[in-house]
């Protein structure tokens, strides 16, 4: 089987890898690049564990080829925090404890993230709504979406 | 040192968690993220039967494909004799769990694992697996439990007889046990009642729905002695597990807890872990081996679906004169289902003089039921609390004040057996009835219910090392696997007793060689239990501070105290001396007698019962039978919050998994016996627009066996929402559903058939 | 194990060329969101992908004759950002970002709906109901169909051997036309819908309905285009009376199964419920 080369950019880092035509982008992220922080809970594109961005987009890292990665940017939980500085979302869930075992934590985020990009002033329903995909079985989703909702208010202010 | 009287300066706030910044970073590392090098895939083969003989296992054209390291089956696992022993709050069967990890003979569910592999790469282990040959003979099989405990229906188990009836049947059956549990003559009660009510309910299996798959590590090495990192909810048990099943030594096994993502129960036993210790071994490598999700639902959880039926009598006050019920478990393919829990819970809540329940703990082609937060309470108590309902209603009397009349109270001896000491279940009731929710105005097609539930909690097995380091910063290590903020409680309770700032407590789940063993995280356990083991080693070493201030200063320990997080002069006449932080005193640790640092070994008695009463609003469309919840209202008796915000999100989060149970979720089976739905597309999970925000009120009843008064969080919040939701449906629709879940074609069905 | 290979071509000719030399073991990949999901189930085993993703005519939205032409690799994410399109055929951008997720929305195709041929897609009903257009394109050049003609049956389509859609047409609308989408799941996101019902109408000054199409999803083995259903509305005012039609139109033509999904019973009530709801809201928009 051969293996693809793929040059692309991730979290702002120009990367190249290998990769079998098979193997998804989050395969490609968590085995052969070690980013761990995106987690597999289902590899159907049912439960948000693996949320990344790719060219900005909001996507399921399971459900892309890790080949289809060439010359696009992908951004990824291990990229959301500037140096020593946590972004205001990842700031906000560890204040209001939304997060309880925290393996949904890391899909949330990145996609809390592209909501506010897209609309920094959500409504609750807005806000449950866009992170329908990304399960959490721990929290009941209450703390979560207070925590995005008053970053979001935050940021506005800010 | 801080009395339990004082002023808290840290018990029921909301510190952001030791391990918060890895979680939101992505840095935490969980089951399947460890790699090791020269580290193999490994994979299992499961049964596509419900029921079916293995008549051979062909495993050489696996083993000679290139890349290939390890195969197993049942055969690479002794045959163990029956052995039951405490697993959380069921029973664990060694013979059964040996067979569960591979089955041996027969295969006993869609799903059932029957050998495994262990490769260089994912997709040669995949291969491997298509080239194992399996000649099964299909068997009829038994999903439904009323349907296998037929007489004509096909048996799983040849050397079942039913337990718990005399004589002892000579038929083998699919009846593991039966099991009756009573106080008084409910004959009598019924007699003296002025209404009854009795209706049959149906629940589904449901899964525990962790986001994160079953995983685990292993490595192997050639003196016998293995390391294995896992996704568990008690890396103790889990070792013991382990070892049992391999036959190794419990000290040369250390089990290293990995962050775990989600357990709700379902983490308490072992699936994966002896699987990957095994091919490890065969292979001489270190192999992980982590679930799929269609694995998760076919071969891991769930708990038990069951048929229920329950009488009510009362009089017209509305005092319960006779409560009883028949409880029929599937426990899935071995037995030990909680129907016992199940049947000791029933009418826990309640002060009746008359209680007779019979249950039934039945096997079917489904897999092995785990743990599921409050194990058997929550089918159970659906149905009591859906029956009490009814009784209201007939009654015309409020559902709360209903539940005041005969809610159990400190001295009501429980139909289970023991006497209640200091509860707060009335406190919950009267909180609901407070509460601005259960006034509010209702609209059209809307409707509220209220449902209480009731849990024991457990203590248990607990240890936690305390070391205090140069800078005077401690170090605290306990054995409870954090699984929703639990550092955070460790790390406030230690803070508290010692009078230090919590960010200068370190909290880490120490492995098992490192640690004295810690039963699970479990029944609600670790906050009670752990958190006392941590409160006395945070004692031992405020006391071993003053011993130490005390030398330093020169005086007489006694006229040292300990107050505040600082060593001071017991008074005028003990000197003028400057109190001495922690700090200081660690600095000079060398000069007087060495590293400070404490442990603590207890087995924690008297865990309080814990109660929850909760209010829900929902909207029924009448055209289509969907139910939107609308409000949501959680009230507990908590004892003591240690950690607030993370006390209210075991509520929330029991509540959203109750409201799943009661609507959305269960487990469905084609005509073969094969799991239809072993996904999150079609394993209905509530999603963050399915929910309205959830309000967790926290009521405070102390536990008098802990120092702060701590009772179990996590496990009641799931109990009442089954009914809670059911009987607000039938507020807003006037039909009692009485089968779960209630998803819209039931609800269309049972408007359009006004029953 | 087979050797899968990936392939991403820059024009139409060179991915028809790439299907026709693949012999029937090519899969597309457009948005990937059931294609992945098959293959790692082990439902298909391909010895080709060929990702249609960096084919640009595939992946634009034009102005065409007051009509809109929208590659068929084009995102759900991005076809709802598309202005033109929310205010010409609002039913079909609520039906395509209905389908799964938001980081699903952020992958999945129009296309990709059509050709997965699954009863239950929720873009088609919707395409159907708006009499949109597809070009394909093949061995032997380029043809256009009717979306309607699409899908033949769960899983198949009536795609020659190596053709391939490259985009959908949905023409300039008269005057007050409306049209609009509405599916039943049992939750609110994240599931396959148990019924899908689409409505288009037009309708005259004097809010007489004067053309109309309506298509069930998810009751039948393939999409259902209901044409009782359009004959209660046209010539009415979407009175009481011609929605019970509506309603009863639609519920007869349901030809539903039991799974796990939803039972016979509620499928078809359902359906006739959600005709009636759709066809309100197209009414809405068509009044502006």
């Amino acid at each position: 089987m051969a293996k693809i080369h793929v040059t692309t950019t991730i979290n702002g880092e120009p990367t190249e890898f290998l990769c079998e035509p098979q193997q998804t982008l989050l395969d490609v992220l968590r085995d052969e690049l070690r980013l761990t922080g995106s987690k597999e809970g289902c590899g159907t594109g049912d439960c948000g564990a693996c949320s990344v961005t790719f060219d900005g987009r909001l996507i399921c890292s399971c459900l892309a080829l890790g080949a289809e990665a060439e010359g696009h940017e992908i951004e990824t939980i291990e990229g959301m925090a500037e140096g020593e500085n946590l972004h205001p979302l990842q700031q906000k869930f560890l204040e209001h404890a939304a997060l309880q075992c925290g393996v949904c934590t890391p899909g949330i985020l990145i996609a809390a993230k592209a909501l506010l990009e897209k609309n920094p002033d959500p409504s609750e329903s807005e806000v449950r709504y866009w992170l329908a995909g990304n399960l959490c079985r721990c929290t009941g989703y209450d703390k979560i979406i207070r925590a995005v909702l008053e970053c979001a208010a935050d940021m506005r202010g800010a | 040192m801080a009395s339990e009287n004082q002023e808290l300066k840290w018990i029921g706030t909301s510190p952001v968690r030791p391990d918060g910044t890895d979680k939101v970073t992505g840095r935490a590392k969980f089951g399947a993220d460890l790699m090791l090098p020269g580290m193999l895939t490994g994979k299992i083969l499961r049964s596509p039967h419900a029921h079916a003989k293995i008549k051979s296992i062909d495993t050489s054209k696996a083993e000679a494909l290139p890349g290939v390291k390890a195969v197993v089956s049942a055969a690479d696992i002794a045959e163990m004799p029956s052995e039951w022993v405490p697993a959380g709050e069921l029973q664990l069967n060694y013979r059964d769990l040996a067979s569960n990890i591979m089955a041996r003979g027969k295969a006993l569910y869609d799903g059932h694992a029957v050998a495994a592999v262990a490769a260089t790469s994912a997709a040669i282990a995949d291969a491997a697996l298509d080239l194992i040959a399996v000649d099964y003979e299909v068997l009829p099989h038994v999903i439904d439990v009323e349907e296998a405990m037929a007489p004509d229906a096909p048996v799983l188990h040849e050397d079942m007889f039913t337990e718990g009836v005399t004589p002892t049947p000579d038929k083998p059956s699919n009846i593991f046990k039966e099991i009756d549990i009573g106080i008084g003559d409910v004959e009598t009660g019924f007699a003296a009642a002025d209404l009854i009510v009795e209706r049959s309910f149906k629940t589904a299996p449901v899964h525990q729905g962790y986001i994160e798959p079953h995983a685990a590590v292993a490595s192997f090495a050639e003196d016998g002695q293995a390391e294995l990192w896992c996704s568990t909810q008690g890396h103790f048990t889990a070792r013991a597990y382990c070892a049992k099943l391999l036959g190794m030594d419990v000290s040369d096994l250390r089990v290293t807890a990995s962050e775990i993502g989600g357990g709700f129960g379902g983490k308490t036993t072992v699936y994966v872990e002896p699987v990957a210790l095994l091919l490890s071994r065969k292979a001489g490598r270190p192999v992980r081996v982590v679930m799929t999700r269609d694995e998760v639902f076919r071969a891991s959880g769930p708990t038990s679906g069951a048929a229920n039926w329950v009488k009510i009598g009362v009089t017209n006050d509305g005092k319960i004169v006779a409560g009883e019920a028949v409880l029929k478990y599937q426990a899935g393919a071995f037995p030990g289902s909680p129907v016992q829990p199940g049947c000791m819970c029933a009418f826990a809540p309640y002060d009746i003089e008359n209680v007779k329940v019979k249950g039934y703990d039945v096997v079917t082609n489904r897999p092995k039921v785990a743990a599921y937060r409050a194990p058997g309470a929550p089918i159970a108590e659906h149905a009591v609390e859906s029956v009490l309902d009814e009784v209201a209603k007939k009654l015309g009397m409020d559902p709360i004040e209903l539940r005041q009349k005969n809610a159990a109270r400190e001295g009501t001896n429980a139909a289970y057996g023991p006497k209640f000491g200091p509860i707060g279940y009335a406190e919950t009731l009267a909180a609901a009835k407070a509460h601005p929710h259960y006034s509010a105005p209702l609209g059209p097609n809307q409707g509220r219910g209220v449902a209480s539930g009731f849990w024991f909690n457990v203590g248990g097995d607990s240890c936690a090392t305390m070391n205090v380091s140069e800078d005077g910063t401690l170090v605290l290590a306990t054995g409870s696997p954090d699984i929703g903020g639990s550092r955070a409680s460790m790390a406030i309770m230690a803070a508290e007793t010692l009078g230090i700032d919590v960010a200068d407590v370190r909290p880490i789940v120490a492995d098992t060689a490192s640690l004295g063993y810690t039963f699970l995280t479990g029944g609600s356990r670790v906050t009670f239990a752990t958190g006392m083991a941590v409160i006395e080693a945070s004692k031992q070493i405020a006391e071993e501070l003053r011993q130490r201030a005390a030398k330093i200063w020169d005086i007489s320990v006694d006229a040292v105290v300990w107050e505040d997080g600082y060593a001071k002069p017991a008074g005028a006449n003990a000197g003028d001396f400057e109190p001495l932080s922690i700090g200081d005193i660690a600095a000079q640790a060398g000069k007087t007698g060495g590293p400070i640092s404490a442990n603590a070994a207890l087995n924690a008695q008297g865990a309080g019962p814990g109660f929850g009463t909760h209010i829900c609003d929902v909207e029924v469309d009448p055209e289509t039978g969907r139910v939107t919840v609308l409000r949501y209202t959680a009230i507990q008796d908590c004892g003591k919050a240690i950690h607030k915000a993370y006390v209210e999100g075991q509520i929330q989060g029991g509540a959203a998994q109750g409201i799943g149970w009661a609507l959305n979720e269960e487990y469905i089976y084609d005509e073969k016996g094969r799991l239809d739905n072993p996904g999150f597309l079609d394993y209905r999970i509530p999603v963050a627009s399915d929910l309205p925000m959830i309000e967790a009120v926290i009521v405070e009843v102390a536990n008098p066996t802990h120092p702060y008064g701590v009772r179990g969080v996590g496990e009641v919040p799931i109990i009442p929402p089954m009914a809670t939701v059911a009987n607000a449906i039938e507020g807003a629709i006037g039909v009692r559903m009485t089968e779960l879940p209630m998803s819209p074609p039931k609800v269309l069905a049972a408007l359009d058939n006004g029953r | 194990m087979n050797a899968l290979t990936y392939a991403s071509p820059g024009s139409v000719d060179e991915a028809v060329k790439l299907l026709a030399a693949a012999d029937g073991n090519a899969r597309l990949l457009a948005g990937g969101t059931d294609l992945l999901v098959q293959l790692r189930l082990g439902m298909i085993e391909p010895s080709l992908i060929i990702d249609v993703k960096n084919i640009s005519e595939m992946t634009a939205i034009k102005e065409e004759n007051g009509g809109f032409r929208i590659g068929a690799s084009i995102s759900g994410a991005a076809l709802g950002e598309h202005a033109g399109m929310q205010r010409a055929w609002p039913g079909v951008v609520e039906a395509v970002a209905l389908i799964g997720s938001t980081q699903i929305q952020g992958r999945a195709t129009m296309g990709g709906n059509l050709c997965n041929a699954s009863p239950a897609a929720d873009a088609v009903p919707a395409m159907i109901a708006a009499d949109a257009l597809c070009t394909i394109a093949g061995p032997d050049g380029r043809r256009e169909a009717r979306v309607e003609e699409i899908v033949t049956g769960p899983g198949e389509t009536s795609l020659e051997a190596f053709e391939m859609v490259v985009d959908f047409f949905f023409p300039a609308r008269p005057a007050r036309s409306g049209d609009a989408y509405l599916r039943f799941i049992p939750r609110t996101e994240m599931d396959i819908a148990v019924v899908g019902a689409g409505v288009s109408l037009t309708l005259d000054e004097a809010g007489v309905c004067t053309a109309a199409r309506m298509a069930l999803g998810a009751v039948a083995a393939t999409q259902l285009v209901v044409e009782d259903a359009a004959k209660a509305l046209i010539g009415s005012t979407l009175d009481g009376a011609a929605m019970e039609k509506l309603d009863s139109a639609a519920r007869a033509a349901c030809r539903p199964i039991d799974d796990k999904r939803g039972t016979i019973e509620h499928r078809t009530k359902v359906a006739g419920v959600l005709a009636r709801r759709a066809a309100a809201i197209a009414k809405q928009r068509a009044e502006g």
